[in-house]
């Protein structure tokens, strides 16, 4: 059965922020699978909500928000709603996490052995000579020296930080792993760089991975199977070779077409307006503000998603059967 | 450890030599500028308890030749200076054969005492309490509970420590109202000695501390609330760490920082505060003879104590500093990259 090799599965996902002054729809309807050893992007502009679908995976969004509705499937079993000492043992053993803004994800007044030991020993029964063996090795599996090891974080250079964290996360060799945006603090060389020990360590060690990004280029050297985002809504999830090559909504079409290439120098593609303010988003299609094809039944309800060839599917009416 | 370097110590040092030359200083300073000398003062205070004093003034001069006073202000400083070195602060003025230093001196540790215990648990008490309800994970009963322990921060503690006695000891009659220790109690290291002075001490102990941990709360929950978002503490959440483990070593272990810092800097305003709560409860430490001096114009054991105060407070002050790098490595990090 397909199932069985799905590792990871969302399952009509809502997530709100409660803020006084009303609920920021943050997530709605978000459904998305990972099968083994694949990696799937997750892409859209800053503040569509990637990271509350990452967070909602983990279970660890973060008052005032809550999940509202859905289900996340880990090997086929939901995690939503297991008590705290259950998801202790889900945590890291199954699913990993590489932060946003790797800079400030270690902390700053203990050492990185401590920090990268204390992961293990939470999940293992381990010797003391043991850990140290395994610390190093996870050092040097991510091409750093042993000197780490023995240091602070604010000892260590961004790309530097970046890697221990990767080194963390594939620590306990978990289920999925979960990069927020990895490299996205980064510059040029030292994002390749670390794009690169993920790709190893992710060759080496066959984990699946949620990848987010907004960073389209380098989506689409890393990933097989691309999730647009917008709005809080999936708007198109593909094979990243169809999304490129043909893409169909028309958020994704204005993403691919603004990415900057020096052999045709283009205007860069100003996307006009804004997204709605999430907490009333209009009825309708989520992107109708932006859409160049905005048509008046598009106003109507947002469209379900549709299977517009294999495995992808885009939610858009023009796509729609009439 | 983090790494104490020559420059950082010495610096602390110098700071710390630096202070006390300053306060000590000043304790010679002030009582000279004020109108008159503390002599002829005490003589006219004895000339008006007693109607008349023969040869007032030859009384003031040999006093005054006695304790130097008559010296210029320069050689007076330096021989101050010397005996601050040597801990001499010559003879009381008002009970004249008995030295300040055995005045001083037997009250020390009856402060000394009642400060570190009381200090170390206010800070203790009040920043597990400001963590805890800072803490998103805390549990929900206990959130509701440990405002509840905040009450009587708003309460100037003398007021509360004249409360306690009225309570304690007038009403309930189970706790010694004043003093360190029963008259009828030889002062001997045995348990019945040791038991008296517990049961003397709860009352000014409470009163400190009960009246002050709530500042050391309410900053640390401001704290605490900030980790809360910090990247790394949700990083460590992710890990599946134990909520013990995340509270005190990616909670406490970064908010605290801060906090010491401030306790550090208030360890002298304890000091002085204490004194009012030393008169209270009529406890035999440095402050109740402090207040004792200044009633009585005893400039040398007025000197003494506030010198004391000063080493003290500043010596404090430094073993908190040179423990500072150890608790948080980037302090020194910054001084050798910014020199
Ligand atoms: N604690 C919060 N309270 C209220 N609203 C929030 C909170 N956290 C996030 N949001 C809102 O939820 C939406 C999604 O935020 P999220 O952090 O998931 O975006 P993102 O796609 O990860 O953006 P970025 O690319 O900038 O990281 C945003 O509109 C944001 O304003
Ligand atoms: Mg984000």
């Amino acid at each position: 059965m397909a199932a069985n090799e799905k590792i990871l599965e969302v399952l009509d996902l809502h997530v709100q922020y409660f803020t006084p002054r009303g609920a920021v729809k943050a997530a709605n309807a978000v459904n998305l699978y990972v099968k083994a050893g694949e990696i799937v992007g997750l892409v859209g502009e800053s503040g569509c909500g990637k990271t509350t679908v990452a967070m909602a995976i983990l279970q660890m969004v973060q008052p005032p928000g809550r999940i509202v509705k859905g289900e996340i499937r880990i090997n086929g079993h939901n995690i939503v709603n297991l008590s705290e000492a259950e998801l202790r043992k889900v945590r890291w053993r199954e699913l990993a996490l590489i932060p946003q803004g790797a800079m400030n994800s270690l902390n700053p007044v203990l050492r990185i052995r401590e920090q990268m030991g204390d992961a293990i020993q939470a999940h293992e029964a381990i010797s003391a000579r043991d850990l140290k063996a395994r610390v190093l090795s996870l050092l040097n599996d991510v091409g750093l020296p042993e000197r780490v090891y023995n240091m602070y974080p604010h000892e260590l250079s961004g790309g530097m930080k970046q890697r221990v964290c990767i080194a963390m996360a594939v620590a306990l060799n978990p289920a999925i792993i979960i990069a927020d945006e990895p490299t996205s603090a980064l510059d040029v060389v030292v994002q390749r760089v670390v794009a690169q020990t993920l790709l190893d360590v992710k060759k080496r060690l066959g984990v699946s991975m949620i990848m987010i990004g907004h960073d389209m280029g380098l989506q689409a050297q890393m990933v097989d199977r691309v999730a647009v985002m917008y709005a809080g809504n999936m708007v198109e999830v593909g094979p990243v070779e169809s999304i490129f090559a043909q893409p169909l909504h028309p958020y994704t079409q204005l993403l691919i077409e603004s990415i900057p290439s020096i052999r045709e120098r283009k205007p860069l593609k100003v996307t006009e307006g804004l997204t709605h303010d999430l907490r009333n988003p209009p009825t309708g299609c989520c992107f109708q503000f932006r859409c160049p094809r905005v048509e008046p039944r598009c106003l109507q309800a947002q469209p379900a998603m549709i299977e517009a060839g294999p495995e992808h599917l885009v939610s858009c009416i023009h796509y729609q059967a009439r | 450890m983090g790494g104490l370097t020559k420059e950082y110590v010495l610096q602390r040092v110098l700071m710390w030599f630096l202070t006390i030359w300053i306060g000590v200083t000043l304790t010679f300073a002030i009582p000279r500028m004020g109108k008159g000398d503390p002599v002829s003062v005490i003589v006219s205070r004895m000339m008006q308890r007693q109607g008349y004093v023969e040869n007032a003034n030859e009384i003031i001069e040999s006093y005054k030749r006695r304790f130097g006073l008559n010296d210029p202000i320069m050689v007076q400083y330096i021989r101050y200076l010397g005996n601050v070195v040597r801990f001499d602060y010559g003879y009381s003025l008002t009970r004249f054969p008995t030295p300040a230093g055995e005045i001083v001196r037997p009250a020390l540790p009856w402060t000394l005492g009642l400060l570190i215990v009381a200090s170390t648990l206010s800070f203790g008490v009040g920043v597990t309490v400001g963590a805890l309800m800072g803490w998103r994970k805390t549990p929900a009963w206990l959130q509701n509970i440990l405002p509840a322990s905040l009450t009587f921060t708003s309460i100037p503690y003398f007021m509360f420590g004249i409360l306690l006695i009225f309570v304690f000891a007038f009403w309930l009659k189970i706790l010694p109202a004043t003093g360190g220790y029963s008259r009828d109690v030889d002062p001997a290291f045995n348990w019945t000695f040791i038991s008296d002075v517990l049961q003397h001490a709860i009352l000014p102990l409470f009163s400190i501390v009960v009246t002050s941990m709530g500042g050391w709360a309410l900053g640390m929950r401001g704290l605490m609330i900030g980790v809360n978002n910090e990247d790394y503490f949700l990083l460590a959440q992710a890990k599946g760490l134990s909520p013990t483990r995340v509270f005190f070593r990616y909670g406490i272990r970064n908010a605290i920082l801060p906090a010491l810092t401030a306790f550090a800097l208030g360890l002298g305003g304890l000091i002085s505060g204490s004194t009012l709560v030393e008169w209270i409860f009529a406890y035999p430490g440095t402050g109740y003879v402090l207040y004792r001096s200044i009633t009585a114009l005893d400039y040398s054991v007025m000197q003494n104590i506030c010198n004391l105060m000063i080493i003290i407070t500043a010596t404090g002050v430094l073993a908190l500093d040179l423990l500072n790098p150890l608790i948080d490595p980037r302090i020194t990090f910054k001084k050798s990259a910014a020199s």
